[in-house]
């Protein structure tokens, strides 16, 4: 019982950071049909611009509460990210769309080798640590065998965050004019423009919004596992693709369920089973429920009427 | 779109037929699709407060033409200017701001939002400022819809995305509305009172219509003036009646329809 309630709390502390990239990759995919590969290592990055403005504002400019700068820390990472991400889709994917399905396909690719390779380069390929940020845990309740399940304080922070940043951007993609612009662009690209949506801005305020958001799980990664590192990019980044497509492609709480659900696999199979195989079995769950539901556990039914 | 409007729009049109320039004005447009060429060097007016139609079979162009004028595609050669001002090379959400709308072929219904949804983005470019007052009055002239506000555009059936997607080109207010064949598919009945709409839109409100239309003889009875598009070129043009009478016409486009 006390494993159970610990792993379950890991689980969804390590889900709800998946679930954070997945909805850049579920964003991207609605709105141009595209995986974007280069997300995971936009991810990484924030992780890295995260961990350099930490550093910078705690050591040399001295601020001590630890909260003040990891949201200063935060805005920056988020902003810096943001324009990363506008740069990449300008000049990356931009001047392909229209082309051949894979072109953009292969580009973003070419960007995700870029952006590990750029930080390794400029960074240094070993692992960098931070300082732990915060220590502080509640106790639940002591065990059987005098063992702790506890509750840290990051976790609850990663927790809310996701939960709040969720019902934000849901709101903003359904009941704001940009939202509202964004579903028409992904539903008909051509009738959008007649009616004057602008729809390469809306693209491009896609990335943005889908890099701020990795930019966030970039932070929260940090402050969970405290070192990063330049190939950090790539597994966290398929596991929240996959997260995206079992949450079903396209749908914003399907990416944060599908992310939940791989974090919680992956911390129970780890605890339970072996460590070593807690990747295949998330992805033989997957390949399980693609077999039984295609589009996904919240994806839409590709039979529509027209 | 409501009595307080209607009156700026008859000063504006006095302006306009002082000078004599067409509101929208087509010269010698070409489109290709890839190498082939779709529209050969089109010429055509429309001016303020008319109803002006465009006939013509299955590929010849029509819906190339209304395309074109919001530049997607683009003219390759050739001009079209709206209200003045040169719009070739506009980029195609520009020129939907200058107050031009369009209900496309095939009727492009966002499938996936509510029909408020889809009603709210014909209202884009104007940022909602008069969307209760529109949305009142589309409901009045479609009142099918006003069951339907909370429904996915995808379910609807084909008549009501019909009207949807001329409801939702109203909600801008346009100056200019194209209408790419809103009688396709549609029950006798309702072809005629979206016919009637479209009259009461022109007279009362004082819109400028674009028909293109297969149902030549509906189309010709309603517009003020003509033309008949073959292959890529129009071939004949003149008022509605002249079109009506006109002996080629009625070989090719009337002869076995209605009357």
């Amino acid at each position: 019982m006390d494993i159970f309630v610990q792993q379950l709390i890991n689980g969804l502390t390590l889900g709800s950071i998946y679930g954070l990239i997945a909805i850049g990759y579920t964003m991207v995919f609605g709105i141009i049909g595209m995986v974007n590969f280069a997300h995971g290592d936009v991810f990484m990055l924030s992780a890295f611009i995260a961990l350099i403005f930490f550093l910078i504002l705690t050591t040399w400019l001295g601020i001590s509460s630890v909260a003040l700068a990891l949201l200063i820390v935060l805005v920056i990472a988020m902003v810096l990210t943001s324009l990363w991400g506008w740069a990449i889709e300008r000049i990356a994917y931009r001047p392909l769309r229209g082309s051949f399905r894979l072109a953009p396909l292969i580009s973003a690719i070419g960007v995700s080798i870029f952006l590990s390779n750029f930080v390794q380069v400029a960074q240094g390929a070993r692992n960098k640590p931070t300082p732990p940020m915060i220590r502080d845990v509640i106790v639940l309740f002591q065990g059987e065998n005098g063992y702790n399940v506890a509750l840290s304080y990051k976790q609850i922070i990663i927790m809310a965050t996701t939960a709040v940043l969720l019902t934000i951007f849901w709101y903003l993609v359904q009941k704001t004019s940009l939202g509202r612009a964004q579903r028409a662009c992904e539903q008909d690209r051509k009738m959008a423009a007649l009616l004057g949506i602008n729809v390469d801005r809306t693209i491009s305020l896609t990335f943005v919004i889908g890099a701020a958001l990795a930019a966030v799980a970039g932070t929260l990664y940090l402050l969970n596992y405290g070192v990063v590192s330049f190939n950090d990019g790539f597994v966290p980044g398929v596991k929240a693709f996959t997260a995206a497509v079992l949450g079903g492609i396209g749908s914003l709480p399907g990416a944060v369920l599908g992310g939940l659900i791989i974090g919680l696999i992956e911390t129970f199979w780890s605890a339970y089973f072996s460590i070593e195989y807690k990747d295949v079995a998330a992805f033989s769950i997957l390949a399980i429920v693609l077999i039984f539901m295609p589009s996904g556990i919240l994806g839409r039914p590709e039979v529509e009427k027209v | 779109m409501s009595a307080g409007t209607s009156n700026p729009m008859q000063s504006h049109q006095s302006a306009a037929a002082a000078t004599h320039q067409p509101l929208l004005s087509v010269r010698g447009v070409k489109t290709y699709y890839g190498n082939i060429i779709a529209l050969k060097g089109v010429d055509m007016d429309v001016n303020e407060g008319e109803i002006v139609t465009l006939i013509g079979a299955n590929g010849a162009g029509k819906s190339t033409l209304m395309m074109t004028i919001f530049g997607n595609p683009r003219a390759r050669e050739g001009t079209i200017t709206y209200a003045g001002r040169d719009i070739t090379k506009m980029p195609t959400h520009d020129i939907a701001r200058l107050s031009i709308a369009q209900s496309p072929e095939g009727r492009r219904i966002f499938p996936r939002m509510t029909v408020f949804e889809n009603l709210q983005m014909g209202a884009s470019i104007n940022g909602l400022a008069h969307f209760d007052q529109d949305l009142e009055r589309v409901c009045t002239l479609f009142p099918r819809l006003k069951e339907r506000l909370q429904q996915r555009g995808g379910t609807l059936s084909g008549g009501e995305q019909q009207m949807l997607a001329i409801a939702r080109a109203l909600m801008s207010r346009p100056k200019l509305l194209l209408l790419d064949e809103p009688s396709l598919g549609l029950a006798p009945l309702i072809v005629k009172q979206i016919f009637t709409i479209i009259k009461e839109l022109n007279e009362k409100d004082g819109m400028t219509v674009f028909l293109v239309e297969q149902n030549a003889y509906h189309a010709l009875k309603l517009a003020h003036r003509g033309y008949v598009m073959v292959t890529g070129n129009i071939t004949l043009s003149g008022t509605g009646k002249e079109l009506l009478e006109n002996p080629q016409v009625r070989a090719a486009y009337l002869e076995g329809g209605h009357h």
